[in-house]
């Protein structure tokens, strides 16, 4: 029996509590529907989604492979619920943290306040591959950067709810919450009436609005294109989704040019002029004359544009510097430093290795923590203490000690677990939920996320590149 | 609408109809091979195939002889012969896939319903082919009423229309010549007049029966001759009757009707191309078509239609940045 396996005993299950004792009250209504199905309809509702999904093609290509195999995300019909007092104080605690977000990173661009004030280090944000300084000084509309954020949270043993990560540069999965509502009221319609579960479906509607409040100032009825790299992105069904969704067009860099300091897109028609541009392109990519030259996905002469408030980007370039991990243990200060209130969400305790003491602390418990890449993302180069092997760690010992700058540590959270479909029948498996928070003219953000869940029995990593699924998520009214 | 978006969906039109016309013509000569005949005269139905779409010599590099088996599987089933239907409904798909924001939900899942099920079916094209036309013929009238019925009025539909039409016109001609080609080697009459040679009439009657089908035309012909088949009035049928769906002049009234649809500053020359070719088709006669040969007038008839298409291209798909 391996760590991960005799830890799942002392895990907090989201359905039932303490063992197999009692199905947790949000969830009654739910269990006794399922203890209500027979196997055989189950089986075959489970059949229909997955062709349902492949019709509707919400399916992610796989690289390197020229048979143009596409796979399916695996899709759980048992949805993760949370009761509406719950959702309630995560709500007001994303919403305090976007804000915090959005200050910080202005202010960094303008009188970087925070550092003066000795509340982060310097060389934290300036040493950062992340921090643009092409945005020095530079003024967005409303002063919003992170128009969409998306924030991982996670629960732990103990039942609290933890901020893992702020996704505040192109966060994706946003598609995979509204299609999955839409799959299980299509499967499941009678769950919804037995369930009073918050709607979703008007996200769309509710990005269009925040796009449309940060157009650069004078543009009365902007313009408003969703960027992609392409149809052979990971994330492509989502950009198109999006952009039907929302009634605007989906451009490519090829298809946009600048011109006499405005952004137009080629149409049929001869030019259109641009003012609200949703890039689901990373900053590197986005103007080959200021950032990679070797980038063909973006917009020569972009940023010259940008600088002027002629268009505006969505997030706003330079966003990632308040994302990144070696910035993330500084969160709760800023929620102090800028709105003088208690952070209502917890961070995960963290060992920044750039510090020598803690450093040390983390080389000697390399066993039994997490271990992450300062600007790494998508699950890939970080050590799992617990699961790894001896070979692995020592070879990671290697390199963190090498670059210790590079790495932050957190002990190894024992993720809530939620009954999930598997081969087996129906077992506990870590999730975690990524709700997204729009910030324009208002903050606002659709009850629920998206909860991403780790199949593989033990595995604590729910990326979808890592073999993770997705369920419905529930906020009960 | 983005330049990028209406080339994506002229050709996702494009690729669905040619699947649709390669289907119909490896059906009708599948139908026409079980006619007794002599060995060449089948042979020269198959070579007709190549012909008809250009693919002689990549056919030549991949099979050492003519067998139709192998000619089947080259135009339906091939992945490498960018033609084949295979490939027709993946480039579909590719193009729907590129732009399935713009497109209705429903235009795009049954687009994509084909591509997936195409899979399970190409087992078909050596154990029932016909059944696999029917199978193509049918999901591509399903794409093209899915479109119509569900489709907004706009930019976007009229481009898909316009590919349809362009195709279609491109195609049947093809078909056309082909044939004609085809039954005048064998001394077929084809100079319209009637009663010349009865028993030579008998066998062309099937050849002829066979090209109406191809194209849904054969009950038509009926309808709107009740007379004998001839060849000329088949060629009349499928060149000058506006009202036959598949015919010519039909496909270039379409074309020309969705062209004034999307009109920009680019595009007067190209109208006007297209104008004169409806006039032409408008006011044309077999008789004198026939006087000129047929073939000649097909050749010059497909230039056009490819002159279009490249116009098209020019004016509203690939524009100069700040044209």
């Amino acid at each position: 029996m391996n760590m991960l396996q005799t830890m799942a005993g002392a895990l907090y299950d989201e359905m039932h509590a303490d063992g197999d004792r009692g199905v947790r009250a949000h969830y009654r209504a739910f269990q006794s529907w399922l203890e209500s199905q027979s196997a055989d309809a189950i089986a075959a509702k489970r059949a229909e989604a997955d062709l349902i999904f492949h019709r509707v093609g919400i399916t992610f290509a796989v690289y390197g492979d020229d048979q143009g195999t596409e796979r399916l995300i695996p899709f759980d019909i048992i949805p993760r619920i949370i009761p509406a007092a719950e959702w309630k104080r995560l709500e007001a605690g994303l919403r305090q943290r976007v804000k915090a977000l959005n200050r910080f990173i202005h202010d960094i661009y303008h009188g970087q306040s925070i550092v003066r004030a000795g509340v982060i280090p310097p060389e934290q944000i300036f040493c950062n591959a992340q921090y643009r300084p092409e945005m020095q000084g530079v003024d967005v509309a409303g002063d919003i950067y992170a128009h969409v954020a998306g924030i991982d949270v996670v629960r732990a043993d103990d039942g609290e709810l933890y901020v893992l990560e702020d996704n505040l540069r192109v966060p994706s999965g946003v598609s995979y919450m509204l299609e999955n509502r839409k799959m299980m009221m299509r499967l499941f319609p009678e769950l919804f009436a037995r369930n009073k579960v918050a709607p979703v479906a008007h996200y769309p509607d509710l990005l269009l609005e925040d796009l449309r409040s940060v157009a650069p100032s004078g543009i009365r009825e902007p313009t408003v294109a969703v960027l992609t790299p392409g149809m052979y992105n990971a994330a492509y069904f989502e950009h198109a989704f999006l952009a039907q969704q929302m009634g605007v067009e989906l451009v490519e860099g090829k298809d946009l040019f600048v011109d006499d300091e405005q952004v137009f897109m080629r149409t049929t028609q001869g030019p259109r002029r641009v003012d609200v541009i949703y890039r689901r392109i990373d900053d590197d990519f986005l103007d080959p004359l200021a950032f990679r030259p070797d980038s063909n996905l973006g917009v020569p002469g972009l940023l010259s544009v940008y600088r002027a408030g002629r268009v505006t980007l969505a997030n706003a370039i330079g966003s990632g510097v308040a994302d990144d991990k070696s910035v993330y243990p500084y969160v709760p200060e800023m929620i102090k430093f800028y709105l003088d209130e208690k952070p209502l969400l917890k961070n995960v305790p963290t060992w920044q290795c750039r510090k020598k003491e803690h450093l040390a602390h983390v080389l000697a418990r390399l066993h039994e923590l997490v271990v992450k890449e300062t600007h790494g993302a998508g699950g890939y180069g970080m050590l799992i203490g617990p699961a790894a092997t001896k070979a692995e760690i020592e070879a990671f010992r290697a390199r963190l000690s090498a670059r210790p700058e590079n790495y932050i540590a957190q002990p190894t959270l024992a993720l809530s677990a939620c009954p999930t479909f598997v081969e087996s029948g129906i077992a506990p498996r870590h999730i975690d939920l990524r709700p997204f928070v729009l910030s324009g003219k208002n903050v606002t953000i659709v009850p629920g996320g998206l909860t991403r869940v780790a199949l593989r029995q033990g595995s604590l990593v729910v990326n979808s590149s890592q073999g993770g699924g997705t369920k419905d998520t529930w906020v009960l009214e | 609408m983005l330049s990028q978006t209406a080339d994506h969906l002229f050709w996702m039109a494009r690729y669905t109809e040619r699947a649709e016309n390669t289907a119909r013509m490896l059906d009708v000569n599948l139908q026409t091979s079980l006619l007794p005949q002599s060995e060449a005269s089948a042979e020269l139905l198959w070579h007709g195939i190549l012909g008809i779409c250009e693919l002689q010599p990549q056919y030549d590099a991949r099979f050492p002889a003519l067998a139709p088996r192998d000619v089947l599987e080259f135009m339906a089933s091939d992945p490498s012969n960018p033609s084949s239907i295979h490939s027709c409904l993946n480039a579909a798909r590719e193009n729907a896939r590129a732009v399935r924001g713009t497109l209705t939900t429903e235009v795009w899942e049954t687009i994509n319903s084909t591509w997936l099920e195409l899979k399970t079916r190409l087992h078909g094209v050596k154990t029932n082919p016909s059944q696999f036309f029917e199978w193509v013929k049918y999901r591509s009238h399903l794409s093209r009423g899915v479109m119509i019925g569900t489709m907004l009025r706009d930019e976007a539909l009229y481009f898909s229309r316009l590919g349809t039409f362009l195709e279609r016109a491109d195609n049947t001609a093809r078909i056309l010549d082909v044939r004609y080609h085809a039954l005048a080697d064998q001394g077929a009459p084809d100079t319209g007049a009637e009663g010349e040679d009865a028993a030579g009439r008998s066998i062309d009657f099937y050849h002829w029966a066979a090209v109406l089908r191809s194209v849904s035309a054969f009950e038509v012909y009926r309808k709107v001759y009740s007379n004998v088949i001839t060849p000329a009035r088949v060629a009349e049928l499928l060149i000058l009757r506006e009202d036959m769906p598949r015919s010519l002049a039909n496909c270039v009234n379409e074309a020309v009707t969705n062209l004034a649809s999307i009109r920009n500053d680019l595009s007067r020359e190209t109208e006007r191309r297209a104008g004169m070719l409806q006039a032409d088709l408008h006011y044309g006669r077999i008789d004198a078509i026939l006087q000129q040969g047929l073939h000649a007038w097909l050749v010059n008839f497909l230039q056009r239609v490819n002159d279009l298409g490249d116009r098209i291209s020019r004016d509203f798909l690939v524009p100069l940045a700040t044209a």
